[in-house]
């Protein structure tokens, strides 16, 4: 029963990386840049989902990780000219040491505390991006040109900012990411973190090291969230304050919910959906923040599990 | 101008700031203490009044006195009643979970401020002051009207005050915040006493933002930083400490001013954001709060 479990999960999970990369062929040009852009944002919501999902840590601060990736990747490319593989790496490491300093001092608190603590932290951080505007140039944000975002190798070249290049950047580290949550989310440690949500008290009694596992928790969320921020400046070659603000640590909590909290696909469903939904409102009205709203409290009073919690607890309970 | 009025005038500035603050941390405070909810959409019911005060001062001609008053009266209760609604429709709902209701009251923050730039638009609209006086200081005059900001902030916080520790209602509502449950058994009404308080919070802002309107403009955007900085107010002071809260109010208004005015605004509130995240951490209860029961 389990080898078989575990046979269907890997199975579909494999099937849904390969409908990404065959989508390339099906859609068109303007759906293939929307799709890299929303790939990439699902991997911010894939880690926000490992936290605020599997650990049940509601925090209003995921923006920071995501912005350390941004401009941990897009200022040393523009400022000190390095080339794209060692700023992709720097920018994720920004994102998991901020991620390991904020956890220490964030899980002190639980709860409410826990989310305004890291909510103000983030709000530090956006602050920050503003008072530095000689290097960040604030909410206007740097540029990175296409000579930043070539990796070339020997003779032969990579460039980013082409669409079928960055369309396959963007599934591949979706799919790095999307896996690794599957793998996690049905290890002992993805377990242990549920365990903990339900009930700390009593997995603490039982000898666990609760405040370990929400620490690691955070650090690979961070570092989740810091992989989509670096990729984003490096993929769209825009790094501005705007992604530093509350708006985008709001987002990947819709996302998620939207999608399905503690789910490994939710992510992806939450951000496609919500993605577009927005994108069709607006070519009707520009009050596309209503359709955040509504959607946030129509979800939250009717819709708690989301999309894919609903079809796990129906219909497919081996879901992971 | 010399070092001491330069400081005079951060100093004032600051504590109009404190007072406005007071008054809106107070109410956020209550909804805390009484709810144990997190209301996200403070910061709007702030905006929606300063934004309600535009119309109302607009709907009288004659002197700005009339408007004033109008705006005063009628913008609190209009916005109480937005929240008693949103608190029937949704909160209650929930059952006042605390993770649902950050997550429904981000949900009304962005309705309200789409609502209000779609109706109101993106322009920032002054109101006219009720009075303008200037008081001759030695060396800058100075609006008596922010004087005035300070003084009826201050007569409020007396009132609210009064009916929290002196009235019948009062004791209801500390009653509940102290337990719930108990309370219920003793035939207080706990559903309806969140209702008034919830709105009764609301209120609170609406006055705030009316009594600011005629300093800062109105703008759809003006709910972010009062909610971030009411925050901070009611975590230094302790949650559901009325004492606290002004004394924290003081505090972060005076230091936000003076540091405004000789360093710079982001520096300040970049300061007050990590000193307060900091208190949260490692003082959990606030500066001037006792530790939980």
């Amino acid at each position: 029963m389990r080898a078989d479990t575990t046979a269907r999960v890997v199975a579909l999970h494999l099937a849904v990386v390969a409908v990404l990369a065959a989508l390339f062929f099906v859609l068109p040009d303007y759906h293939r840049g929307v799709m890299a852009r929303v790939l990439v944002l699902a991997v911010f919501a894939m880690g926000y989902n490992l936290t605020f999902g599997y650990a049940g840590l509601l925090s209003l601060g995921h923006a920071m990780f995501f912005a350390a990736g941004l401009y941990g990747a897009g200022l040393t490319a523009y400022h000190l000219g390095w080339s794209v593989l060692p700023a992709f790496g720097f920018g994720i490491a920004c994102g998991g040491a901020l991620a390991l300093v904020v956890a220490l001092l964030a899980l002190r608190t639980t709860g409410v505390a826990f989310m305004i603590v890291t909510m103000m932290f983030s709000q530090v951080f956006y602050l920050t991006t503003l008072y530095y505007t000689t290097y960040t140039r604030g909410e206007e944000g740097l540029v990175l040109g296409p000579e930043l975002r070539t990796i070339g190798l020997g003779g032969w070249t990579l460039e980013l900012w082409e669409p079928a290049t960055r369309y396959f950047i963007a599934v591949a580290l979706f799919s790095v990411v999307f896996l690794a949550t599957m793998a996690l989310a049905r290890a002992p440690f993805g377990r242990g973190l549920v365990a903990i949500r339900e009930n700390e008290e009593r997995m603490r009694m039982l000898g666990y090291d609760v405040h370990r596992a929400k620490l690691s928790a955070m650090v690979l969320s961070g570092l989740s969230c810091a992989v989509a921020g670096a990729a984003y400046a490096l993929l769209f070659g825009y790094v501005g304050s705007s992604f530093a603000s509350i708006q985008y640590s709001i987002l990947p909590l819709l996302w998620v919910l939207l999608g399905g909290a503690a789910t490994t696909l939710g992510p992806l469903l939450g951000t496609v959906f919500m993605f577009y939904a927005v994108d069709l409102t607006s070519g009707y009205t520009s009050a596309w923040l209503l359709v955040v709203g509504v959607a946030l409290i129509l979800l939250v009073l009717f819709f708690p599990k989301g999309v894919m919690g609903t079809v796990r607890r129906k219909w497919l309970p081996w879901l992971p | 101008m010399a070092f001491g009025p330069h400081l005079l005038l951060a100093t004032l500035e600051g504590l109009v700031t404190s007072a406005v603050l007071a008054l809106m941390a107070l109410g956020l405070s209550l909804v805390f203490g009484v709810m144990r909810v997190v209301n996200v959409a403070h910061g709007e019911f702030f905006m929606l009044g300063a934004v309600l005060a535009w119309f109302f001062s607009t709907l009288v001609t004659g002197h700005p006195a009339f408007g004033f008053l109008l705006a005063l009266v009628l913008s609190p209760l209009v916005v109480a009643g937005v929240a008693l609604v949103a608190e029937r429709l949704v909160l209650r709902r929930l059952n006042y979970d605390p993770e649902a209701t950050i997550v429904a009251t981000i949900g009304l923050l962005y309705i309200i401020q789409q609502l209000a730039l779609t109706v109101y638009g993106p322009e920032a609209r002054p109101v006219q002051a009720p009075f303008s006086i200037r008081i001759a200081l030695p060396w800058f005059g100075y609006s008596g009207y922010k004087l005035f900001v300070v003084a009826a902030s201050m007569a409020l916080m007396a009132a609210t005050w009064f009916v929290l520790t002196r009235t019948r209602i009062g004791l209801v509502m500390r009653a509940t915040q102290y337990d719930r449950e108990t309370a219920q058994n003793f035939a207080i009404p706990v559903d309806r006493v969140y209702a008034g308080v919830f709105a009764l919070g609301a209120g609170l802002a609406a006055v705030a933002a009316v009594l600011v309107v005629p300093i800062s403009q109105a703008h759809y955007l003006m709910g972010l930083d009062p909610l971030l900085l009411s925050f901070i107010v009611v975590i230094i002071g302790g949650l559901g400490s009325l004492r606290g809260t002004v004394l924290a109010a003081v505090l972060i208004g005076v230091s936000d001013g003076v540091i405004s005015v000789f360093f710079s605004p982001t520096l300040a509130k970049m300061i007050a954001t990590f000193a307060v995240a900091m208190v949260l951490v490692f003082r959990p209860q606030g500066l001037f709060g006792t530790a939980a029961r």
